[in-house]
């Protein structure tokens, strides 16, 4: 090749190169600037009804100036020899979030079920266990973790934390569906969709969608009904034994925190550091 | 010098055609996975990963595999292995290829798999896994095809393409260090949950790979005039011995932390992988053939190298076999035995066996076609370019 | 030219065929711009101008969705007086219930095929299932 061909395809691709690098540049310098100057459109329309919204969780805002961290009292005690109330609160949940009934364990979804002590609890002892939990399923779900392994290994930041009120929360727009949160999650508490799962849906609830196939999911801990003043499906499930308690973890003063200050109670395998956000009395 | 890929006699276009026919089929087979669902395999909601991330773990060590020709050669000034780093090089592009695709038909939503890099999550150890494996890839393809270039000109290599070698080299411990990583951070998977994952991967990936390399030498003695030399064929022996050797001592060493402590979270995999689990009643024993047939083949292999060296015997044959040996019981103690294993015991406590089905194994093997392929056709380019130098 | 009989009408046809799209759809139906049905309520405001939300609603359903997921931005959006909830299924089908005569007509014009209704319901998906209670 001669010098001056040579030398016109490194100008062109120096050229090139800037050209398809300039947007990117641009976008990250402006991000900013571009997104406000969107938002104000939609602003405008949404100003005027901030206290409503936010009622639900926000009786800790003001308070704890870390922020809202919710939690959940599951109270197995009043739950004994109830296993209605168990699949009632499993019921609750699937139908209000549109979650399908596939009929087999391997393709199943499930965002909160009964399973025995040894199975929800392995890492404590069940060796002489006592009749009554030998006899009786304990709930389990996500545990909407303070430092949850899930969202650490997302590779797409498809499942993170809200900081606003430490729900882990799934963006299922942008799941590519690799599993490795579940994968990462210790808790087994996440369930991919084989296949589509409309189906499998017996009755849909038209306020929330469904999920397609190909991306994971999980409680949510019912953020679109605390957004709502509504409480999580399942509390409301068992609320004629009032076994669950649902509130902010950093709020002293809150129902939760008075229960967890009264009585004692267990967490699934504490020691891995996840800092799960669901306690329970056996 | 792509067009050397299109002179070939018969066999060649035979071969070709053979593999040709798997990738028909393992591309109808994900057709169906992409339109009907991932529920054709037989992954589940307790064992969410299953043959195509195993086989992607255990070819990102088969791509690493290529490090053991050249660094003796780049940075020891191993004279011996000139002609056969193209062959690592080339290894590892194929390699790295199958992987990039056997993650593509893992993922549920391949079409938004550009999500990975439109919202980058340092803290994610599978970002860093696509970082490195493009990485690597891209390195490897610049190395392997401006050194094949200079050598078809013979000429010297232009001085820039050195720095994309030694930077491949910790690119090529890194590849499977990261994808190591991917297990061994987990906090509710205990079999994985080990520091010494990382270096088993390691240990196996060198013994495997360069094992993979042999193969095609004497494959390619026999069919395309490409005579490695003995004295290269022997180091190489000698770099598969220890580093099987190495797997082997950490595959032990993992049987004593998992017995000797006899902590369930680290032994029941072990006691699942080897010796079937009883539970319930049932006892789970799916994978113990293959993980002794595993066995058998490391230490055959091992005791024929010996022998060979020892006796001072040595002929083509008893190095294919003992190749071949290793490289499958590697196959089956990291492409079977490590991913299943981990996830046969749930995070609740719960066995669910694994049994791939027969459209997953179809998606399986065609990958593996297109690899064998894709080293095929990039094989020709080399040894023709050497038989083209060497007159 | 050599072999001019058989060039000249092969390229003819080649011609026809790679424009076969343009002419052939020139004078059918499926070629007039789609009017798409406006809400069966009778409602007459969107959440934006006419102009803006016709070229716009994309970034703005992605921008709503970071706000309501992400953010935690549940701030009701206020149209003629009535709050909606950010989303596709919660603000804007309250009005454009039918996506069928409202959203299909323009998006099939364009050949556009966004997957919001694998997950989000529409009035005839709800229809289909309808609460026995």
């Amino acid at each position: 090749m001669d010098k001056q061909r040579r030398k016109f395809l490194k100008i062109a691709g120096a050229t090139a190169l800037a050209g398809i690098s300039a947007p990117v540049v641009v976008k990250l310098t402006s991000s900013p600037a571009l997104a406000s100057s969107e938002h104000g459109e939609v602003a405008e329309h949404g100003a005027a009804t901030h206290g409503e919204a936010n009622q639900a969780e926000g009786h800790g805002a003001e308070q704890a100036p870390q922020g809202v961290r919710l939690g959940m009292l599951i109270d197995m005690r009043r739950l004994y020899g109830r296993p209605d109330l168990l699949e009632k609160a499993k019921a609750a949940c699937h139908k209000v979030h549109n979650v399908p009934d596939i009929g087999n364990t391997k393709s199943e979804i499930k965002w909160i079920w009964p399973a025995p002590f040894e199975n929800v609890f392995p890492e404590h002892s069940s060796y002489h266990e006592s009749k009554i939990t030998k006899e009786n399923n304990f709930l389990a779900l996500c545990n909407h973790c303070n430092e949850p392994p899930c969202v650490r290994v997302c590779p797409t930041k498809a499942t993170f934390r809200v900081e606003a009120n430490g729900i882990v929360a799934m963006d299922f727009h942008r799941c590519i569906g690799c599993r490795f949160c579940m994968m990462g999650c210790p808790y087994g508490a996440r369930s991919f969709n084989w296949k589509d799962p409309r189906p499998y849906i017996k009755e849909y609830n038209p306020d929330f969608p469904t999920r397609m196939r190909g991306v994971v999911e999980k409680c949510n801990f019912c953020g679109e009904r605390l957004a709502l003043g509504q409480e999580p499906a399942c509390l409301e499930a068992v609320k004629e034994v009032g076994a669950i308690v649902f509130g902010d973890l950093n709020d002293p003063d809150s129902e939760i925190r008075q229960r967890l200050d009264e009585e004692h109670t267990i967490q699934r395998k504490p020691s891995l550091g996840t800092k799960p956000s669901v306690f329970y009395i056996v | 010098m792509i067009e050397k890929v299109l002179k070939g006699n018969s066999n060649y276009w035979m071969w070709l055609a053979f593999l040709g026919a798997f990738i028909v089929v393992g591309a109808i087979c994900y057709l169906r996975q992409f339109l009907f669902g991932m529920y054709l395999t037989g992954m589940g909601r307790d064992l969410s990963w299953g043959l195509y991330i195993s086989q992607f773990t255990f070819l990102v060590g088969v791509a690493a595999g290529g490090l053991m020709l050249v660094l003796p050669y780049y940075v020891h000034n191993y004279k011996t292995f000139g002609r056969l780093t193209i062959l690592g090089e080339f290894l590892a592009i194929a390699s790295l290829v199958m992987c990039l695709m056997f993650i593509m038909a893992d993922i549920g939503q391949p079409l938004r798999g550009l999500n990975m890099i439109l919202h980058p999550t340092p803290n994610s150890m599978l970002f860093w896994d696509m970082c490195v494996l493009l990485g690597y890839l891209t390195l490897n393809i610049i190395c392997g095809w401006v050194i094949l270039t200079s050598e078809r000109k013979q000429v010297k290599p232009p001085k820039w393409v050195y720095i994309f070698v030694y930077i491949s080299i910790p690119f090529a411990v890194s590849i499977h260090t990261v994808t190591a990583m991917l297990y061994c951070g987990l906090p509710g998977r205990h079999f994985w949950l080990s520091a010494i994952t990382a270096p088993r991967f390691l240990a196996s990936a060198f013994a495997a790979g360069p094992a993979l390399i042999v193969i095609a030498c004497l494959i390619m003695k026999r069919v395309a005039h490409f005579d490695a030399g003995k004295e290269a064929i022997n180091k190489l022996l000698t770099i598969i011995m220890y580093a099987a050797i190495i797997n082997a001592f950490f595959v032990c060493l993992e049987f004593f932390v998992g017995y000797y402590s006899n902590i369930p979270g680290h032994m029941h995999s072990l006691e699942y992988l080897f010796f079937g689990l009883d539970h319930d009643g049932h006892v789970y024993n799916n994978l113990v053939p293959f993980m002794w047939s595993s066995v058998l083949l490391c230490f055959g292999g091992l005791g024929l190298f010996a022998y060979m060296k020892i006796a001072k015997v040595y002929t083509d044959m008893l190095v294919g076999i003992g190749c071949l040996m290793i490289f499958v019981s590697l196959w089956l103690d990291k492409g079977l035995g490590f991913v299943m294993g981990g996830l046969v015991v749930n995070p609740l406590n719960q066995i669910v066996e694994y049994y791939p089905t027969a459209n997953e194994i179809g998606i399986t093997l065609g990958i593996w076609a297109t690899g064998f392929f894709l080293v095929t056709v990039l094989y020709k380019i080399a040894v023709s370019v050497e038989h083209e130098v060497e007159g | 030219m050599y072999n001019k009989g058989l060039i000249i009408p092969g390229l003819i046809i080649f011609v026809l065929l790679v424009t076969f799209p343009l002419w052939f759809n020139a004078f059918s139906k499926a070629s007039a711009v789609p009017k798409p049905d406006l809400p069966p309520g009778g409602e007459k405001e969107c959440v934006a101008p006419l102009a803006v939300i016709r070229a716009s609603h994309m970034a703005l359903l992605n921008e709503w969705r970071d706000d309501v997921l992400r953010n935690n931005d549940r701030v009701a959006v206020t149209v003629a007086g009535k709050q909606y909830r950010k989303g596709l299924q919660t603000a804007c089908m309250q009005c454009h219930s039918n996506k069928e005569k409202f959203c299909d007509s323009c998006h099939a014009y364009a050949s556009v095929k966004p997957y919001c209704w694998d997950c989000h319901l529409t009035a005839t998906d709800v229809a289909k299932k309808k609460e026995t209670h």
